[in-house]
């Protein structure tokens, strides 16, 4: 214990030193707090449209109008076949081409049915999608319109009208802050977490000092603990000022228990030391440490549902997120912060993170060598 | 007499055994004895020096230190033996009286209670006691390295190049202080300085994982039987090529200014010498001198080659 006092102390002295570990703390969250939300919003707007008019009648007009009057649509042209209207896509001017076909309106009459054709830029993926399903709607509920008037009010209603209203529950304005932040913050958590603590143990390596204290006689478990303690306590600070500035800046008041979240934080803070402990037991240099934590953080933020949803994702996929600490942790600040929910909720998040904080801790303490 | 380090048949390779470190090597250090390993670069002294200080295990072989077994009573030695690594590695970050400080509780002691060991080293060290041992010179880095090493009050103390890099001066006080020290605690010092060794009690010179000769430097430079001769002219380098093809010459190196030229006792006078080479060089200079550690170094490499 004593020891172990010791160890700390001197610990503490050189994090106090150390101006850069001092900037990342306190620097890297609140940067990246302020800017990567803003930045990371899903909506898309303005999605520009070239609309090809080869009809010209009234309800070829009013199609386009309904598509004028939307705030997702900016039309940048209106053209006059198709050829012309495919070199704004290709000069990206467009996103979307509607084409609206010659006699459209007589057949729509006539027939009781018409064609249209939508083009979309699928190279920004995600604007393409969003932007089809919005002129999907716009198109329905033109159809919608059309269809209403030309019924006479018969005794029952021969088109059966689903009217769809959603409500965003838990996120009523679908704030995207709201759920990117606490996502970022564990991404913030998580660095601290891996990248400090196996870099200050390869340090020790890399300068020698390592060898003083391995002819010493501290115990392995008294130098492991020495340099967990630190990084968890400095996890929570980061975790701590991420939290306040969710607060201030976004308004973000958890739903649920802020004890909930530091309850889950400190087995989480255990689980990512044991990956960084166990980095640093492979890695000699600092650099081959930083390589390493980087590849693993690359999978864990890509494949944790931050930016993508998990549930999109294929089913192998869906099976690989299952072993990635940060996915349980991003769905807990996500559960607990929006939905309020409670510790049942979330134990079995809980219970898997405490496996793997004692899998990769064993580990880590396995591979520990004082001596080869 | 008792031993301090007992090494019994110690083999180390590398590289599954590509590599051979520490070559079945065999000794005694005695309690309270200043004991030097001689050896160039690459010789096998930090290779010991890590077995011995439970750093590394060995292949095969066994040794104890202060009459414990370095693979069995690992734990035991590690209280009672101090390293100072041939690198720097203290806390950088830490100034001198922090880095004393840590080192001295974590072997449960304090500065206080064995200041009369370290007090040569301490008062040195003292007006800089605040500064960051990062910053301070080389020779201060050792003095800080060695008080470090010595303020838990081991039996025996392994110096691994202490001296490398470090100006005459600060090496001449520190070996004031290693003779010093001696009364109280048995020193096993690595050097690859021959001037070092004279200063040694014995001294154990290695080369390539052996151990070549093991003796008082006395002793060796006595051994020494053939018959050296320091020789130089305006022509330095024909000077070594024209001697070396001489007949029956045992070796010749460059010394300083001078070629160290070796030979067995009687095969060459210096008439011999000046009639052999007067022809091609002028300012001949002939001078029979008595060998240092490093002459018979470079003669015990030559027969073991």
């Amino acid at each position: 214990m004593r020891t172990l006092l010791i160890l700390l102390r001197k610990e503490f002295q050189q994090i106090r030193r150390n101006p850069s570990i001092l900037r990342i703390i306190f620097l890297m969250p609140a940067v990246q707090l302020l800017i990567l939300p803003l930045a990371a919003d899903y909506e898309v707007k303005h999605v520009n449209l070239t609309i090809v008019n080869n009809d010209h009648s009234t309800y070829a007009q009013r199609l386009v109008q309904k598509f004028e009057v939307s705030d997702h649509f900016n039309i940048t042209g209106y053209v006059d076949n198709y050829t012309e209207a495919l070199q704004t896509i290709e000069q990206d001017k467009a996103d979307i081409i509607i084409t609206i076909p010659d006699h459209f309106e007589r057949d729509l009459i006539r027939e009781d049915k018409s064609e249209l054709h939508l083009a979309v830029n699928a190279v920004n993926g995600a604007k393409g999608n969003i932007g089809s399903a919005y002129a999907m709607t716009i198109i329905n509920q033109f159809n919608q319109e059309v269809r209403s008037e030309w019924i006479v009010f018969p005794k029952t209603n021969p088109v059966p009208i689903i009217d769809v209203t959603t409500i965003n529950r838990f996120n009523d304005d679908m704030k995207y802050s709201l759920f990117m932040v606490p996502g970022i913050l564990v991404i913030l958590v998580t660095m601290v977490g891996s990248f400090l603590a196996s870099l200050n143990i390869v340090h020790e390596k890399e300068v020698g000092t390592i060898e003083q204290l391995n002819v010493s006689p501290i115990k392995k478990y008294q130098f492991i603990l020495g340099k967990l303690i630190p990084f968890w306590l400095l996890g929570f600070v980061v975790l701590t000022i991420g939290l306040l500035i969710a607060r201030l800046v976004y308004g973000i008041i958890p739903e649920g228990s802020l004890g909930l979240i530091y309850l889950f934080a400190s087995v989480y803070l255990l689980a990512l030391l044991g990956i960084g402990l166990l980095i640093s037991t492979l890695a000699e240099t600092q650099q081959q440490a930083m390589l390493m934590s980087f590849f693993f953080m690359m999978v864990f933020i890509l494949m944790g549902g931050l930016y993508t949803s998990i549930d999109g994702m294929p089913h192998w996929a869906q099976v690989v997120t299952r072993f990635n600490p940060v996915r349980y942790f991003i769905e807990v600040m996500r559960m607990v912060i929006m939905k309020g929910s409670g510790l049942r909720d979330i134990l079995p998040n809980l219970y898997a993170i405490g496996a793997m904080a004692i899998f990769f801790n064993t580990l880590a303490i396995l591979s520990y060598r004082k001596r080869s | 007499m008792e031993s301090a380090i007992h090494i019994h048949n110690l083999h180390k390779t590398f590289n599954k055994g590509k590599l051979v470190a520490l070559d079945n090597i065999n000794f005694d250090v005695r309690k309270g004895e200043l004991f030097g390993l001689i050896g160039p670069d690459g010789a096998g002294k930090t290779s010991l020096f890590r077995i011995l200080t439970t750093l590394w295990l060995a292949d095969s072989g066994n040794a104890t230190v202060a009459g414990l077994d370095v693979v069995k009573d690992f734990k035991e030695i590690r209280r009672r033996i101090g390293y100072m690594p041939g690198k720097f590695s203290l806390y950088q970050d830490l100034s001198v009286e922090e880095n004393l400080n840590f080192f001295a509780t974590l072997f449960n002691t304090s500065i206080e209670e064995n200041y009369d060991l370290v007090k040569d080293i301490y008062v040195q060290l003292e007006p800089f006691k605040s500064r960051k041992a990062g910053k301070l010179s080389g020779g201060m880095k050792q003095k800080l390295a060695l008080c470090c090493a010595l303020i838990h009050k081991p039996e025996v103390l392994f110096l691994d190049e202490p001296t490398t890099g470090v100006d005459p001066v600060s090496r001449k006080e520190f070996w004031e202080m290693l003779k010093r020290l001696q009364s109280r605690i048995t020193i096993i010092v690595s050097t690859p300085y021959m001037d070092e060794a004279t200063l040694c009690d014995r001294i154990a010179l290695m080369q390539g994982g052996k151990i070549m000769q093991l003796d008082t430097p006395q002793q060796i430079v006595d051994r020494f039987a053939d018959e050296l001769i320091a020789v130089r002219s305006e022509q330095m380098y024909h000077l070594i090529r024209d001697i070396r093809e001489l007949p029956d010459i045992k070796g010749c190196y460059g010394f300083g200014d001078y070629l160290h030229v070796r030979f067995a006792h009687g095969a060459w006078t210096q008439e011999r010498l000046t009639v052999a080479l007067k022809d091609r060089h002028t300012l001949l200079e002939f001078c029979p001198i008595t060998p240092g550690i490093e002459d018979c170094f470079m003669a015990l490499m030559e027969s073991h080659a």
